[in-house]
């Protein structure tokens, strides 16, 4: 009897061990595909960044050596026009829901911004495809930075929400007692104390987008040359990638891996810039 | 004292001298903001709108067939969605399955049995990967991954395995396993996080009771947390499917993109989202751009309603909210 106890409770202890290291094991698992994509990013891709991949255009097949000067300049103009569609509309958005409304009614808009985020990327490209470049006959940087924005929208809208929200309210009482209009205590108090966080969510939503190649391949649709009109095709980081990626050439997919490691530094570096902004001042809000 | 509480009831019992605050600037503002928040709501129609009229005439000449017949011809204008709809359906299965215990597993070593020092840079490297970018896995898929599966898991599964219909005929390389597998990756971080915060919202009295009950980490783990969290946890599984069923172009990349409904998950297959990536351009005529509208129609729909699932069973979980997890 006492053996058999005893014996069960060594199995609980040994059962108790595996399971961790079970799930030890399941977390390195998890983390291997990144461990392993960036060291075939490293050893693949670090040779041909050089000088050339950022100032030149790109070859044509066969002539070795080029870069990606004009997909480089193309993903930040691209950021730019998806952030004037977004920043404003997600910010302003995000306030509403934090500080009008009723309880009901935002949470239903809440539901369905989180349910936007799942719509998959591809799909805005159709959308754009169809409202712009059918209707104005073209690809065009402007549809690349619509497709782009919109999906800022929803993640921005939550973002800053929750920054918002963590604002106290003695701050909102404070400057209202003062007799300071609503929207102006809104705007240079509660968005003012709160700036750092709206500001990470915008990061964010950049890093997100920064690598989206679906959205575009049928709206900015990609350029070899420099753009110099934004009614026109233009080239992006990843659009260019996923190009030489398929390729039947050697020196394009060497290209392809210059380029990826290129993208992946920059969206780290956005990250990174994240993390110092949200670890100082922790205190206050975020 | 008494000038401060004067001040702040000014709006009631304004001194006769000061005229009343405009109204103006805080109901622009208030329409203002609220215009922007309507424009997520509007957006969903817009996408549904828009999908629907660029299909409309694919819909009334194909009607219900377009769903369940399978020849893909754009010469003929024979148009079927049936084996995207199936190489949808089982690269999303195969990466569900792979990656569900995976994250699982993580999260419970997260939450509840990892020590503290190891928790916070595990969650870091877990958020890197769910930013890298889908085109980038795409490309160590074809350039490290297939030739990898194709040289040592492949033929160990065909030895294995063969005399069932799912691992047999030759290797290819791309494949619908290997697309399966990619997207195992792709879904790995945002079901591990998803779960880790469900799981990090199980009341710590829970726990204290079981263990209180002289219970090991583990049972304290089983009986008191995961079956306290088994609906969440559904919850982040359906977000997971939500974003395999969207998942573009590391798919693309790897799945061999040949329209055919076959057994052998070595042999390729094509999604829905692949081939509207690979065929909205070269669509020369009105009806095959109507398709592959109908194509996207068919895909937004699908994924509108798992993420509505996903969304209500995570909802009933936290009060607060996932979004941070879910980016």
């Amino acid at each position: 009897m006492h053996t058999i106890r005893a014996n069960k409770h060594i199995w609980r202890k040994v059962k108790n061990v595996l399971v961790s290291a079970t799930t030890f094991l399941s977390a390195i698992l998890v983390i291997a595909p990144l461990a392993l994509v960036f060291f075939h990013l490293l050893i693949n891709g670090a040779g041909s960044v050089n000088w050339a991949f950022f100032t030149q255009l790109p070859k044509p097949v066969g002539v070795v050596g080029g870069g990606m000067a004009n997909a480089i300049v193309g993903s930040l103009e691209l950021l730019a026009l998806g952030s004037v569609v977004g920043v404003p509309i997600g910010v302003l958005g995000g306030v509403y829901l934090a500080e009008y409304g009723s309880a009901r009614a935002n949470s239903i808009l809440r539901f369905i911004a989180d349910v936007l985020n799942g719509v998959p990327s591809i799909t805005w490209g159709v959308v754009v495809y169809g409202l712009v470049v059918l209707r104005f006959k073209g690809f065009s940087a402007y549809a690349g930075g619509l497709a782009l924005g919109l999906i800022m929208i929803p993640l921005i809208l939550r973002t800053t929400e929750e920054v918002i929200l963590l604002v106290p309210n003695g701050y909102r009482e404070a400057a209202l007692a003062l007799g300071i209009a609503r929207w102006k205590t809104i705007v240079h108090v509660v968005m003012k104390t709160a700036s750092k966080g709206i500001i990470t969510g915008i990061l964010l939503a950049l890093a997100r987008i920064g690598g989206e190649t679906a959205p575009l391949l049928f709206t900015a649709f990609g350029n070899r040359f420099w753009n110099h009109n934004l009614g026109e095709p233009i080239a992006a980081l990843p659009l260019q990638v996923f190009t030489y990626a398929i390729s039947p050439y050697d020196d394009w997919h060497r290209q392809a891996w210059a380029g990826a490691l290129v993208l992946v530094v920059g969206i780290f570096c956005i990250n990174v810039l994240v993390r110092i902004l949200t670890r100082e001042r922790k205190p206050a809000v975020v | 004292m008494a000038a401060v509480a004067a001040m702040s009831v000014e709006e009631r019992s304004a001194p006769a001298r000061m005229a009343p605050p405009s109204r103006f600037g805080d109901k622009a503002f208030e329409w203002l903001t609220l215009g922007m928040a309507l424009i997520v709501l509007l957006l969903v129609f817009l996408i549904g709108w828009q999908l629907a009229r660029g299909s409309s005439l694919a819909i009334q000449k194909f009607g219900f067939h377009f769903l369940t017949t399978s020849t893909w011809d754009p010469v003929a204008e024979q148009f079927g969605a049936l084996p995207f709809i199936y190489g949808t359906l089982v690269s999303s299965l195969i990466a569900l399955i792979i990656a569900v215990p995976l994250s699982i597993a993580t999260a419970v070593y997260l939450t509840e049995l990892a020590p503290l020092w190891i928790r916070q840079p595990l969650v870091s490297l877990i958020e890197m990967l769910a930013a890298i970018p889908s085109v980038i896995l795409g490309l160590w898929g074809i350039f490290v991954m297939i030739p990898w599966l194709r040289d040592y898991p492949f033929p160990l599964l065909k030895k294995a395995f063969g005399w069932t219909p799912l691992f047999t005929g030759p290797i290819y390389g791309p494949s619908m396993l290997a697309g399966g597998i990619i997207i195992a990756i792709m879904i790995l971080p945002i079901i591990t996080s998803v779960s880790r915060e469900i799981l990090r919202s199980v009341p710590n009295l829970q726990r204290e009771a079981a263990y209180a009950l002289g219970a090991t980490r583990w049972e304290v783990t089983r009986i008191a947390v995961l079956s306290y969290a088994r609906k969440g946890l559904f919850g982040a599984v359906v977000l997971g499917l939500g974003r395999a069923l969207g998942e573009t172009m590391a798919v693309t990349m790897v799945i061999g993109n040949t329209p055919q409904i076959a057994a052998s998950l070595f042999k390729p297959g094509y999604t829905l989202a692949s081939v509207i990536a690979n065929e909205f351009t070269e669509a020369t005529t009105d009806i095959y751009l109507q398709a592959l509208f109908e194509l996207g129609l068919v895909l937004f729909g699908v994924t509108i309603a798992v993420n509505l699932l996903a969304q209500l069973l995570l909802k009933t979980m936290t009060a607060k909210s996932t979004t941070r997890a879910v980016q």
